[in-house]
Formats: C-alpha cells, sequence, structure tokens
C-alpha cells in the first residue's frame, strides 16, 4: 500500500525562480543555472512512491538535494511545486494547524546530528513529542520510559544529552522518534556521524526494529553500502534529481547510467551479490536415464571431471565424477545410481556471495545451487571471484 | 562653493523636535502625569522598604547571596562586606538605597521591554531590519540628551531619571536576547518543528532555554549601563549617590566627588558580579 506519494516535487532556493526552472528544462546544469540566476535548485522534478512497512533510502552525494528532499516531506521545507500525499493526504496544501497534527502524530524525524536539546535530560527528550501534543505528564513519562528501556537507555534517562556518546545519542534520538508512535519515520543521515562499528550497530539495530515494529521508514544516506545493507529500494539522486530508483540488486546490476555506475564501483560487491549473480550453468545427467558411458562422453565433451546428477524433474540428487562413471564403464554396469556422490554442499540461490565465500574455500567440490530441491545451477570458485570483481556487474556468466 | 550649499535654507529641525514634543506633552499630559505619580510612589515606597531593613541586615543577607551564588566562595561575599560597611561609614547609605532603588525599577523595566522586543527581532528579519538603527540611535546619542524630553514629560525626580536610563539602557538586552535566539542551532529548531511545536512551544521549551546565558550577558550590560545613566540622572534630580558626585564636581570638593564614586564603583562591581553569577550553565 502506497503511503508517501510525491509528484513532480520542485523546491529552488533564492530568486528568479521561474527563469530557474526554465533552465532546467533545458538541462543546464545546477552551477550553470547558479551563475545565471542566482537561485539554486534544490530538488527538481521528483517523482515516487514510498509503500507501507518499507524501507525508502535516498542516496546520493552532499549537495544532491537529498537532505532538501526530505525536509519536503514533513514541509520543513515548502516546495516551490508539485504535490506530496500522505496516506493520499496532500500536505503540501494543507494549513498551519493540520501540518503540526501531522507532524505530531504521523511522522517522526531522526537528526544527523542527533537534535538533541542539550538543556533537557534523556527523558525530557524523549518525551518532547508527546509533550507538545499534550499528553498528561503522567502518560508520556511511562511511554517515553518503555522507549527508553527498548533502546536499552533506562538508567542514562536523567542524564543530558552531553553526557553519553554518539551512539547512545542516536539511541536516543531515535527513542525520542519512536515514543510518539508514528507511522513514519524520516532519517536524515542518522548514522553518518557516527564511526563505522557504531553505525554498523545501529544499522543491524534499524533492521531488528523495523521486523518488530513495521514502520514506513525514508532513510537519507551518502553511504551506498548503508544503502544497499538497509533498504528495500533505493533512490539515487544527483543535482536535485532523481536519476533511479530500485532494489540494491537492479541499480548495482542495471546502473541507469555513468553517473549511477561510478557510484556503485566502490561498493564492496561481496555484500550485495547473490549466489545468482555468480551461479553457472551446471554440466548436468539424468541418473534415470542416462549411464557410466553417456556420462563420460557429456564429460569430455564439456572438459569437466564431475557432471551434476539430477532426475526427469530435474531434482538435485548429488554427483558423478569422471573416475567413479569410467570404472562402473569397466565394470560394464548399466545404471549410474550406485555411484553417485552426495557430499556435495548446497546453497539457495537468494543468499549473499558474502556469506558464500566461507563455504566455497573449504569445499572440495562445486557447490550446487538449489530451490526447493530443484537444481538451479552451480558455483566454481574461480567464477565467483570473477564476479566479485567484475565492474558491469553482469559477470559471472549465463544465469539458469 | 558654499553658495551653492546655501540654496537650501537652514531647516528648523530643531523646531520640528521641540513642536512634537509640546505636541507630546499637552495631548499626554495626563498619562504622563498618573506615569509621574505612580512611579514616584512605587519608587518611594520600595526604597523606604530598603531603608527600613537595617544596614546591617542588609549587609549580611547581600553577602550570602554573593556566597551562594559564586558556588560558596568566599571572595565576593567578603567584598561585599567590606564595601557596604565603607559605603555606611562614608554616610552614603541612604544615597546607595535610592540608587538601588533607581538601577532594580530602570532594568525592570528594560528588561520586561527589551526581551519581547529582541524576541520579535530574531523572528522577523523585517522588524530586525527597522529595529537594529533605532538600537543604534539609543545608543550613540549622547545619555544627557535623554534628560531634555524627561524632564518636559516628568518634570524632575526619580521617574524622569528612570525614564532616560530605560531608553539608555534598553539596547543590550534587545541585541543579545535576538543573537541568543538566532544562534539557537538550525537542527535543533528543525527537531522542535517537525514534532509539531507551535512557536510559543518552541519559544519556551527551546529557544529561551538556549538562549538563557546569551541574554543574561545582555541583562548584566543593562543593568550596569542603566546604573552609568543614574548617576547621570542626577543632572534632572534624580537621588543617589550620583548627586553626591554632582554637588563635589560643582563645588569642586574632589575628596567627596571620589568618596562618592569609589562607593558607586563597588555597587557596580557587586550587581555586575552578581547578575554574572546567575549566569551558570547547568548541563
Amino acid at each position: 500500500m502506497e503511503k508517501i506519494k510525491v509528484e513532480h516535487v520542485t523546491k529552488v532556493f533564492g530568486k528568479n525562480i521561474g527563469s530557474a526552472l526554465k533552465l532546467v528544462e533545458q538541462k543546464k546544469s545546477k552551477t550553470e543555472i547558479l551563475n545565471q540566476t542566482g537561485a539554486t535548485i534544490g530538488v527538481y522534478d521528483a517523482t515516487f512512491t514510498v509503500n507501507e512497512g518499507e524501507i525508502f533510502v535516498i542516496m546520493g552525494l552532499s549537495g544532491s538535494g537529498k537532505s532538501t528532499l526530505i525536509r519536503l516531506l514533513n514541509r520543513l521545507i515548502d516546495p516551490t511545486s508539485g504535490n506530496i500525499y500522505i496516506d493520499g493526504q496532500n500536505i503540501s496544501k494543507v494549513n498551519k494547524h493540520e501540518l503540526r497534527k501531522i507532524r505530531r502524530e504521523k511522522m517522526s524525524m531522526v537528526f544527523q546530528n542527533f537534535g538533541l536539546f542539550p538543556h533537557r535530560t534523556i527523558l525530557q527528550n524523549t518525551e518532547y513529542g508527546l509533550e507538545v501534543r499534550g499528553v498528561p505528564k503522567e502518560e508520556r513519562r511511562l511511554k517515553a520510559e518503555k522507549a527508553l528501556d527498548n533502546a536499552g537507555l533506562l538508567p542514562y534517562k536523567d542524564q543530558y544529552p552531553s553526557q553519553l556518546s554518539g551512539g547512545m545519542q542516536q539511541r536516543v534520538g531515535l527513542a525520542r522518534a519512536l515514543a510518539n508512535d508514528p507511522d513514519i519515520l524520516l532519517m536524515d543521515e542518522a548514522f553518518s556521524a557516527l564511526d563505522p562499528l557504531i553505525r554498523k550497530e545501529m544499522q543491524d539495530e534499524l533492521l531488528d526494529l523495523q521486523q518488530r515494529v513495521k514502520k514506513t521508514i525514508v532513510f537519507i544516506t551518502h553511504d551506498l553500502n548503508e544503502a544497499l545493507r538497509i533498504g528495500d529500494r533505493i533512490a539515487l539522486m544527483k543535482d536535485g534529481q532523481i536519476i533511479q530508483i530500485g532494489t540494491g540488486e537492479e541499480i548495482l546490476t542495471n546502473p541507469a547510467n555513468d553517473y549511477v555506475r561510478s557510484f556503485t564501483e566502490d561498493v564492496d560487491r561481496s555484500k550485495v551479490l547473490t549466489v545468482e549473480n555468480a551461479m553457472i550453468r551446471p554440466v548436468t545427467i539424468n541418473v534415470e536415464v542416462d549411464g557410466p558411458k553417456v556420462a563420460l562422453q557429456l564429460m569430455r565433451e564439456e572438459k569437466v571431471s564431475v557432471a551434476l546428477a539430477i532426475d526427469k524433474q530435474r531434482n538435485f540428487k548429488g554427483y558423478i565424477t569422471a573416475s567413479d562413471a569410467l570404472a562402473a564403464s569397466k565394470r560394464g554396469e548399466m545404471s549410474l545410481k550406485e555411484i553417485i556422490r552426495t557430499d556435495m554442499q548446497t546453497v539457495p540461490p537468494d543468499m549473499l556471495i558474502q556469506d558464500v565465500l566461507g563455504i566455497i574455500s573449504d569445499s572440495p567440490t562445486p557447490i550446487a545451487v538449489v530451490k526447493e530441491g530443484k537444481l538451479l545451477g552451480v558455483l566454481i570458485r574461480g567464477v565467483v571471484i570473477e564476479t566479485l570483481s567484475s565492474s558491469n556487474g553482469n559477470g559471472g556468466g549465463n544465469n539458469e | 562653493m558654499n553658495k551653492m550649499l546655501d540654496v537650501i535654507p537652514a531647516l528648523p529641525v530643531a523646531d520640528w523636535i521641540e513642536n512634537l514634543m509640546d505636541f507630546l506633552t499637552e495631548n499626554f499630559a495626563n498619562l504622563f502625569t498618573f506615569l509621574q505619580k505612580a512611579g514616584q510612589n512605587s519608587m518611594d515606597a520600595f526604597t523606604n522598604l530598603l531603608m527600613l531593613i537595617p544596614p546591617i541586615i542588609f549587609i549580611l543577607l547581600v553577602a550570602v547571596i554573593a556566597f551562594f551564588a559564586t558556588k560558596k566562595k568566599f571572595g565576593l561575599a567578603a567584598f561585599v562586606i567590606i564595601g557596604l560597611i565603607f559605603i555606611y561609614n562614608q554616610q552614603l547609605w541612604e544615597q546607595l538605597m535610592s540608587t538601588v532603588t533607581l538601577v532594580v525599577f530602570a532594568s525592570i523595566i528594560a528588561i520586561i521591554i527589551g526581551i519581547p522586543i529582541g524576541i520579535l527581532m530574531s523572528k522577523s528579519t523585517i522588524a530586525e531590519n527597522i529595529i537594529k538603527p533605532i538600537l543604534d540611535f539609543m545608543q550613540t546619542m549622547p545619555g544627557f540628551v535623554y534628560l531634555i524630553p524627561a524632564v518636559a514629560f516628568f518634570g524632575i525626580g526619580m521617574v524622569p531619571g528612570v525614564f532616560a536610563s530605560v531608553i539608555f539602557a534598553l539596547p543590550p538586552t534587545v541585541r543579545f536576547t535576538n543573537l541568543g535566539i538566532r544562534q539557537v542551532p538550525k537542527e535543533l529548531v528543525e527537531a522542535a518543528d517537525s514534532y509539531g511545536s507551535t512557536g510559543w512551544q518552541k519559544l519556551i521549551k527551546l529557544e529561551l532555554p538556549l538562549a538563557k546565558s546569551t541574554i543574561m550577558a545582555g541583562i548584566n550590560q543593562t543593568v550596569l549601563l542603566s546604573l552609568s545613566m543614574v548617576v547621570i540622572a542626577s543632572m534632572i534630580g534624580a537621588p543617589g549617590l550620583g548627586r553626591d558626585v554632582l554637588s563635589a564636581l560643582q563645588r569642586a570638593q574632589v575628596g567627596n566627588g571620589f568618596v562618592a564614586g569609589i562607593s558607586l564603583v563597588i555597587f557596580a562591581i557587586i550587581i555586575d558580579r552578581l547578575t554574572q553569577s546567575l549566569n551558570k550553565k547547568k548541563y
């Protein structure tokens, strides 16, 4: 279900807004427009939807307009043109009073530098949203304490933000947002100010949390690895425009243009590519029909020493080695059933390559990719490594 | 060359201002009389109240406040005791109490007027652009000039003294309030907005608490400026230590002049340190 719908939203800062918009239509760059009109393009013609319960990541370098875009969603910045719908309600048209109501009840924001009020204790910070809503003191205290307890921060409730580490401060920021029980969480570079280890921890916590609470999350980041790790879908921005929207997989394997490609090049590919991207077509032999002689002939043709054994329904049975087939053939056997080896590792197709690397380096044989018993392909060490190092994302050859 | 400049006849600017003053004094006579009476009465009452307190109790009380305000350090408290005993010893106690009254009234009125103006300035750039030059004008105009309309409106005495002091001492509170609120980090303002705060909630719960120390610095300046103006206001009959300085000046009594002057310095140091020590961060 659509939770947020953004339609042709544009934000121009400064004067000469009209002439700046014309220049955008002529595909002039941001700097050219700034030089000619003095206006800065924040966001140009952004259109996308965010589904309920989804983590939608907006990603781009600094100056790409991503921070402006997230602020348009709760109207900390008013759009120059276009419409933004939250649950079908056009928030670019609502009056101040209704806007406050939406901000209080529907969406909470988490900030890059935490946005905690230094003169308030952790508890007072956490209950801020409830306080401005007019929730009675006892009730808001209970809710805030519960939110802090969930984040493991209850012992710190009477301290001031400056007494906490960055990671803990951001947990407070998140607890403050959740105490409000909003449908939508807006997270503006929420983890960017944290050091890498803490950041990874927070990403895990966010994913765990999402499992439990199922909020709709719009997450801003400049870090593609972070985007790929937590995003269900990712929108890539450049110079105020959305260049590509898709799952991490789609963006990596089919970059919309050179800009996206250059962005994705430095990604640690092992963290995003799945087994499906690296598996190759297996040499198979049907053990219900074929005998040792056919198997030997096939392996000679394909120049392999191992063939995967399947039945008529393509169910994975194991594998046959060339030497076993040769021996069986010399013994005059007609069936392969006696020489099927079953000690081959299998993995599902949606497993991350990162996680396969350990298995593959320990395994003497290739690894079968099996889904619901059916053989889909095979992983060979050389091809997996080639996939990881390839720059166009299609490496690894024929996917079946 | 001067001929060219002489083409424009001398503008009667002074007359215009006189006319304006006449207009104000005639048309608002009742208001001014009321303010004069009410002000005079309440200030007299306040001075009398201060005079009711035995000096020894007064001195000890201020010393105790100083002791706790400076985190239980003895320096300021000792200074308060020695300084105030000196003033009492020089028979200037009554004058000191009058000066205290003038400074308290002038400062409180300046703060009550100044903080809302400062808030207005911080919220509206248009207001800031209008108010800023007025503040510059108020601060650069020699303080003596304010004594003239003060006399025209309120005659002589304490009330015109306070009136002139308020005008003279107002700008720092306004400026520092404006500055303090504008200095609140943008992200915190966004956080307050994003949780659906109203303008008032944002002001009370975030901006004023965070601007507090800056505003207090402005108030400290206002208090000291009002003290300096209170001394000048003795020229239009405001009582207090200033009057002793003035009469010493008129009679060329160097000794008396210095004694009254030193008393003013002692008082100034005490109120300066006290208002500063109120300005501590707790987080």
